[in-house]
């Protein structure tokens, strides 16, 4: 017997009286990889008012202050609290502005996987037959080669299909769709999986009874339901596209150095580490390192509040 | 006389992060050697609990507030985990509902029989064996030395809960409590079982605690019922007189609720003491009423579903040579007509095919072969046509489970506006809105549920929505798929009688499947028995029940549950 109050709910009632809200503010873990995570993509995304230089801006830049170390160590500049890269860019500018583009590719490219791969998995589920046969066994072929390999063909394919001169200013278009089509069969995988459990309970069946048509039983009944794993995957997802994306322009496949992220960072330190400039690799690899760990407790939380059993 | 076990003022909480919930207060109950006590109640009454209790295996956070669990004069609260652990299995036996999971299906019946004695009792070695075959034997268990070399999954059902029994007398215990331990069989075998009980109950003078939901498990085994509600002991008592001659309201209502199978009654006793959630009861005049408007029979057809020498297999093993495929005949050559304005009831035991062909009316599948007509259109041979459809938008469907057939992401006036709707059968969707809460008050749940998620309902509620659902696409036909099967006695009767009222109101015409003789008798105007997907026999209810043609027909009827001792006339 349900205790009712008076007068229905309101959205905010509801949502504190939430499960997974619950779960949230009783888990610390949780809270931190959040806090982190959102202030990391609040810092990121607002980096044209908080960051003291702009890296694109050729006027703020001097090649007489490339290589300068860190403010504290020995010829630091306090201006450059983390140095300068070779080309005399400050580093936590460019690690601000180069951290809101991985975010963004990351973004992008999970929602690409995200669509393509529930839409396929969702329409396998409950169209069953020869349909979930091809769809299924092209994600089963695409998983048995490695992520990055195929993630560095779709990109190597797309790049020789665009023009040289427009290379660079789609080349971030480029990774996300990279990215993206790597991505998809975990995605489908999992909405297959949760359609057939909701395709078999009794409200599908009554919605069929009813006479609802194929596609509209999916996306208002099926799609719905099966959000939660997919919730679950597309945020270790994001984790996984943001480390894809600076492999990428790590490889120097990806993102141009002219508008760099956190990956082309990396690779242009790389090449100065063994002089001793080690803060040009060191702070863009920590603050990818803080994000991808933020973000991944977030997914692992989320895995264990959205799936109780698992635990 | 002598006790066992001896209860006090038990108070069992469960503190949830909404507030302590009491589970059990101030149960009191108390068991003699050799007695059978019954504790009885519905869904949530705490009757479980308190058999978890007196072994300390409450489910985390659960634990006993207060009050003593004296048995055999020591009181076992104060017991710590190590001597508790001795206590049961040796002492106190269990036997839990599902005999699938309380054994290992790893081992044998054997190894799991000896490694209990072993721990429970002193016999070793050839003396555990011997034993265990002895306990076999006492159960019932023939040929019990062979079977001991046996696995789980190589007895059925009823076997396993035999064996079940004797691992719970394994320790040669005094105290035996049974959880449900008959829910998950069929009729025949739960009948089997209770004698057993009440067999070794007698023969070694064991305290014997029996928890379960069904007065007509209690009106056959027990000595002594105790009724709980709401974590309370209600009522308690020698069980011709609690049941004869109930004193307490809710044991009136409760025994009032119990579908019967001697006779037909014109209405359940409805039970307000238990549903009294508020439900207003304004009815709505259905003739002039939108819902009884746009009806789309026609009345000169008398023969509203024809179904016709219909066929369906299920494959159960694929393969590619055609002989090692392995096959169910789930429908075997039905021909069934339901006519205008009637109820049909289709009964037979699990797996007999009854919820096929339901399905296969409801469209949900299609035959191998076979007529299937509605309203006189056929709606197999050309299923997308739209004379089909129009067809089809005459038949709605109400399932078994209310939690699963509920969509938990819509509100529920959305869940029960989508064929109006989709099909647009009102003029705006402010008409829609003010038909939703016709419908929801005409079912007894009030108009402001719909803006409520199903999951703020209890199960008899859910059932009222999906009624409410089903209406809503102005059926001409209602299939009724065991729709009480998963609810409780007492919701049960007032479900039934809201469709019974339906039925009445808009002259629907019924297909009514059940497992359950006794609702049947109450519903059905006819009956036909199913057995293996193929019908056994059809005859109007009285005559069904009164003189049975067909040989599993007698069968069936003889399995019932007796209730003799519920008539008031006969105590």
């Amino acid at each position: 017997m349900t205790d009712m109050p008076d007068r229905p709910p309101t959205r905010w009632e509801r949502l504190k009286d939430n499960d997974i809200y619950w779960s949230f503010i009783h888990s610390p873990g949780a809270i931190i990889a959040a806090a982190i995570t959102v202030i990391c993509i609040l810092a990121t995304f607002a980096a044209p008012l908080i960051a003291p230089f702009d890296p694109f801006d050729p006027g703020q830049i001097s090649l007489w202050d490339g290589k300068l170390p860190p403010a504290w160590v020995e010829g630091g500049q306090d201006r450059y609290l983390l140095g300068t890269d070779n080309q005399g860019r400050d580093m936590l500018s460019t690690i601000l502005y180069g951290g809101r583009l991985s975010i963004m590719v990351g973004l992008a490219a999970v929602c690409l996987g995200m669509v393509l791969g529930v839409s396929l998995g969702v329409i396998s589920g409950y169209v069953g037959g020869a349909t979930d046969a091809i769809v299924m066994r092209i994600a089963d072929v695409q998983l048995t080669i490695p992520g990055i390999l195929l993630a560095i063909l779709i990109n190597g394919i797309g790049r020789a299909l665009i023009p040289l001169e427009l290379r660079d200013d789609f080349a971030i278009y480029v990774v996300i769709v990279a990215i993206g089509l790597t991505d998809w069969p975990q995605f489908a995988r999992v909405a297959r999986g949760a359609t057939l459990v909701e395709a078999n309970k009794e409200y599908v069946q009554a919605a069929r009874v009813i006479g609802l048509p194929g596609w509209l039983i999916m996306l208002r009944h099926i799609f719905p339901n099966t959000l939660r794993p997919v919730l679950v995957i597309a945020t270790i997802g994001l984790a996984l596209a943001i480390i894809a994306e600076a492999t990428l322009s790590f490889l120097g496949q990806g993102i141009p150095p002219t508008t760099p992220s956190l990956g082309t960072l990396i690779r242009v330190g790389n090449d100065f580490l063994f002089s001793g400039l080690w803060w040009i690799t060191f702070f863009p690899a920590i603050a990818l390192v803080v994000l991808v760990f933020s973000v991944n407790l977030l997914g692992d939380w989320m895995r264990d509040a959205l799936n109780p059993k698992l635990r | 006389m002598t006790e066992l076990l001896r209860i006090n003022d038990l108070d069992v909480e469960f503190p949830t992060r909404h507030g302590v919930v009491k589970a059990a207060r101030g149960v009191s109950l108390t068991v003699a050697p050799g007695e059978v006590l019954g504790l009885v109640g519905e869904s949530g009454a705490g009757k479980s609990t308190i058999g978890n209790a007196i072994i300390n295996l409450l489910e985390r956070p659960g634990r006993v507030a207060s009050g003593e669990i004296v048995f055999q004069g020591e009181d076992l609260r104060t017991y710590d985990e190590d001597r508790m652990r001795k206590v049961r299995g040796a002492r106190i036996g269990m036997i839990f509902q599902d005999p699938q999971t309380s054994l290992n299906p790893l081992l044998t019946i054997g190894q799991q029989l000896v490694e209990t004695i072993q721990k429970a009792t002193t016999h070793r070695g050839q003396a555990a064996t011997a034993h265990a075959v002895e306990l076999l034997e006492a159960v019932g268990i023939t040929e019990a030395r062979a079977r001991l070399n046996a696995y789980p999954h190589q007895f059925s059902g009823g076997m396993r809960q035999r064996v079940v029994i004797a691992l719970a007398l394994a320790g040669d215990p005094d105290l035996v409590i049974a959880d449900e331990p008959t829910t998950a069989l069929d009729v025949s075998i739960q009948a089997q079982i209770l004698d057993l009980l009440k067999r070794l109950c007698r023969e070694r003078a064991l305290g014997v605690i029996i928890v379960t939901h069904d007065i007509g498990v209690i009106a056959n085994i027990a000595d002594r019922v105790a009724v709980m509600f709401r974590g309370e002991v209600v009522e308690t008592g020698k069980v011709a007189q609690v049941l004869g001659a109930p004193r307490h309201t809710y044991t009136k209502s409760l025994i009032a609720a119990v579908p019967r199978a001697d006779r037909r009654l014109e209405r359940f006793t409805s039970v307000d003491y238990i549903e009294g959630s508020g439900a207003s009861g304004a009815k709505i005049d259905v003739r002039s009423h939108w819902l009884g408007k746009g009806r789309r029979g026609d009345p000169n057809i008398r023969d509203v579903i024809e179904l016709k020498d219909l066929n369906l297999e299920f494959v159960l093993q694929r393969a590619i040579r055609k002989k090692n495929r392995k096959v169910v005949r789930a429908v075997d050559n039905v021909s069934l007509t339901v006519q205008r304005g009637e109820v049909l009831g289709l009964v037979g035991e699990s797996g007999s095919g009854k919820s096929t062909v339901a399905r296969l009316i409801a469209g949900l599948y299609n035959p191998d072969s076979g007529l299937i007509r509605i309203e006189g259109t056929d709606v197999v041979s050309q299923p997308r046509s739209a004379g089909a459809r129009k067809a089809r938008r005459l038949v709605q469907m109400i399932f078994q489970d209310p939690y699963s057939s509920l969509n938990a992401r819509m509100r529920v006036r959305d869940i029960v506006a989508e064929p109006i709707r989709f099909y647009r059968t009102t003029e705006s969707e402010a008409e829609t809105r003010r038909i939703v809460g016709d419908l929801l008050e005409h079912v007894g749940l009030g108009a402001a549920a719909a803006t409520r998620y199903p999951h703020e309902f209890s199960g008899g509620q859910r059932q009222r929505i999906s009624i409410a659902r089903a209406l809503a696409s102005r059926p001409e036909i209602l299939i009724c798929d065991e729709p009480t099967s998963a609810l409780d006695v007492s919701v049960q009767a007032t479900i039934l009688n809201l469709l019974k009222d339906l039925q009445e109101e808009l002259g629907l015409t019924m297909l009514f499947i059940t497992h359950d003789l006794p609702v049947i008798r109450q519903m059905a105007d006819r009956i036909a028995v199913m057995r293996n997907g193929a019908i056994c026999e059809v005859a109007p209810t009285d005559r069904l029940f009164a003189a049975p043609e067909h040989e599993y027909s007698r069968h069936l009827l003889d399995l019932m549950p007796r209730m003799d001792l519920l008539d008031p006339d006969a105590a």
